[in-house]
């Protein structure tokens, strides 16, 4: 697995200032580290774990014994508006009837946390942060639909999102290794966007928001993936009389291989 | 064993696609249809995009169909002259459907009316070929004299004008049913995303009273060119081949169907017929099924500017 191997190093510096400049005065801050800004998916991608190290800058050590901080990672993949349709009864068939589009949709939404949602803060705190798979605000693009019928639709949405794995969450998915240093493993489901993600880090003590820390990551197709993407697209004529050729030839060779008569 | 599909941007299991293929490979070198009605709802089944499942399928029905041609056609159960005649008209249908296609998009609902496409077409050939095949195995049964063609039983479409020979089919029949059941055949896979084998196999039998061995490697080589056509259309217009995919399918695909025409010369016509009655008729059910049955999600995402 491609991904595993990659060591997700944070960088030393934090940690040294972290330790040593711990004081009242100075507010407790947080950082991730990337080791890479990219990386790429191979052909025997068959989805992955994430690794992403991150440190906390003056943390209190008492709240930090008592194990009252609290970290959220979240890596969001590239928005994109999305058309969620329903289906209904008519003449005795399922057939698709009414349809919301919504712009701007996480294609992917991974977190991972220290602890169970309910355990870290309010609600209320997570509907201010837009933090969770069931905050994120999804902009309906007929603003004058009811609201019942938006809730319905974004309902459906999370839950279709959730089911094909997209969506997903990993409680206890955060680690803490020292006082300072955290290890956030968020899990990526094998039909995992290409694109520009982004993670983020929030930190929380005592179940109040501190801050809020992020970094960009390019998920991209690995070489061989990546030309015949780019040969679809720009010589699609070419690359059907390529798929055609193959075919046939594929099919001779079976015939030679596999003949029975 | 994950795969990452470059295309269709997701991974999947390989040697479940292998399976799949073999699978329909097999049934494709059997009876003579290209599988395309087997392999793009098994591939929406497992995930794929449908615009995706149905440009791929047309790619690896071309590897099969080409695989079993020449098996025909070392047998000599094939008729260029038939299959070429067929291919003109099935050319020129598939232009029109293609056409009708987009403008069938642009209304909306084509999903809805491709599956209920589905489920007449398919409803209607299975159970028409499944009466037919077991009445015919009933009087081999009862110990009748197999009722081969019987010289002088012609139908009206041996009263139409332009005749042609077909030495290979030992006919003697005008090209005009001919092309418009190429035509026919070409305007329903472009739209259904199919080669348009499951209808050819009993349009030949039934209309054109073509003996039934000579009529699987006809139909094949016909389906070779139908489903080529396809591929470059949605290549081209679509972008939506996705050549991983349909290779994996194409290993296991030409293997089966190698497997699938020994297993096909050791039954007997109507026995043949039968079983892609039962086939034919399953699938039917599986759609209507979907169609009829409460779905588990009433919900669909579609993206918007991508596939």
């Amino acid at each position: 697995m491609a991904f595993r191997h990659l060591a997700w190093i944070c960088l030393a510096a934090l940690l040294a200032s972290g330790s040593a400049l711990a004081q009242e005065a100075n507010p407790e801050s947080i950082e991730i580290g990337l080791s890479t800004d990219r990386v790429s998916i191979t052909s025997d991608f068959a989805g992955a774990d994430l690794t992403i190290f991150g440190a906390l800058s003056n943390p209190d050590p008492l709240i930090s014994r008592q194990g009252r901080y609290d970290v959220i990672v979240v890596l969001e993949g590239p928005a994109r508006p999305v058309v969620v349709r329903r289906k209904d009864r008519i003449l005795g068939m399922w057939i698709n009837t009414r349809s919301e589009t919504f712009l701007n949709v996480p294609i992917s939404y991974s977190v991972a946390t220290t602890r169970a949602f309910q355990d870290m803060t309010s609600p209320n705190n997570y509907r201010r942060l837009s933090l969770g798979a069931s905050n994120i605000y999804m902009e309906p693009e007929n603003k004058r639909a009811g609201p019942v019928t938006i809730q319905e639709f974004t309902d459906a949405l999370r839950d279709r999102k959730q089911a094909i794995g997209l969506y997903n969450h990993r409680i206890g998915g955060v680690q803490f290794l020292s006082q300072n240093l955290f290890r956030a493993t968020v899990e990526l489901a094998p039909n995992v966007p290409v694109g520009t993600h982004k993670a983020r880090a929030f930190l929380f003590r005592n179940g109040l928001f501190i801050k809020e820390t992020s970094a960009q990551l390019a998920i991209l197709k690995a070489g061989f993936e990546q030309s015949i993407f780019v040969a679809s697209r720009d010589y699609g004529f070419l690359y059907g009389v390529f798929a055609v050729a193959l075919a046939m030839l594929t099919g001779w060779l079976g015939r030679i291989i596999f003949r029975k008569d | 064993m994950g795969i990452y599909l470059p295309i269709a941007e997701m991974s999947v299991n390989v040697f479940v696609l292998l399976a799949m293929g073999a699978a329909v490979g097999f049934l494709s070198g059997m009876f003579g249809v290209g599988g395309g009605f087997l392999i793009t709802p098994l591939l929406i089944f497992y995930n794929i995009p449908p615009a995706i499942a149905v440009a791929t399928g047309a790619n690896q029905v071309i590897a099969a169909s080409f695989s079993g041609a020449l098996a025909h056609m070392k047998r000599g159960t094939l008729d260029f002259k038939l299959g070429t005649v067929l291919l003109a008209g099935g050319i020129f249908g598939s232009t029109i459907g293609a056409f009708v296609f987009a403008l069938l998009r642009a209304v909306g609902q084509l999903d809805l009316f491709i599956s209920l496409l589905y489920v007449v077409l398919l409803g209607t050939v299975g159970g028409l070929m499944m009466v037919e095949s077991v009445r015919a195995m009933q009087r081999t049964r009862s110990g009748a004299a197999p009722t081969m063609k019987k010289s002088g039983q012609h139908n009206w479409i041996h009263k139409l004008p332009l005749k042609m020979r077909f030495r290979t089919s030992k006919l003697f029949v005008s090209v005009i049913p001919v092309l418009g059941l190429g035509a026919g055949i070409g305007f329903l896979a472009a739209i259904m995303g199919v080669g348009g084998g499951f209808i050819m196999v009993p349009a030949l039998i039934y209309l054109l009273k073509v003996p039934t061995n000579v009529v699987v490697g006809t139909s094949l080589f016909q389906i070779i060119f139908v489903a080529a056509y396809t591929t470059l259309i949605h290549s081209t217009a679509n972008q939506t081949v996705d050549v991983v995919l349909a290779f994996v399918l194409m290993v296991g695909g030409v293997a089966g169907a190698q497997y699938g025409a020994r297993a096909g010369q050791k039954l007997r016509g109507e026995q043949l017929r039968a079983l892609l009655a039962a086939l034919v008729l399953a699938v039917a059910l599986r759609l209507a099924f979907d169609l009829f049955v409460r779905p588990a999600s009433l919900y669909s995402l579609t993206a918007l500017g991508g596939i």
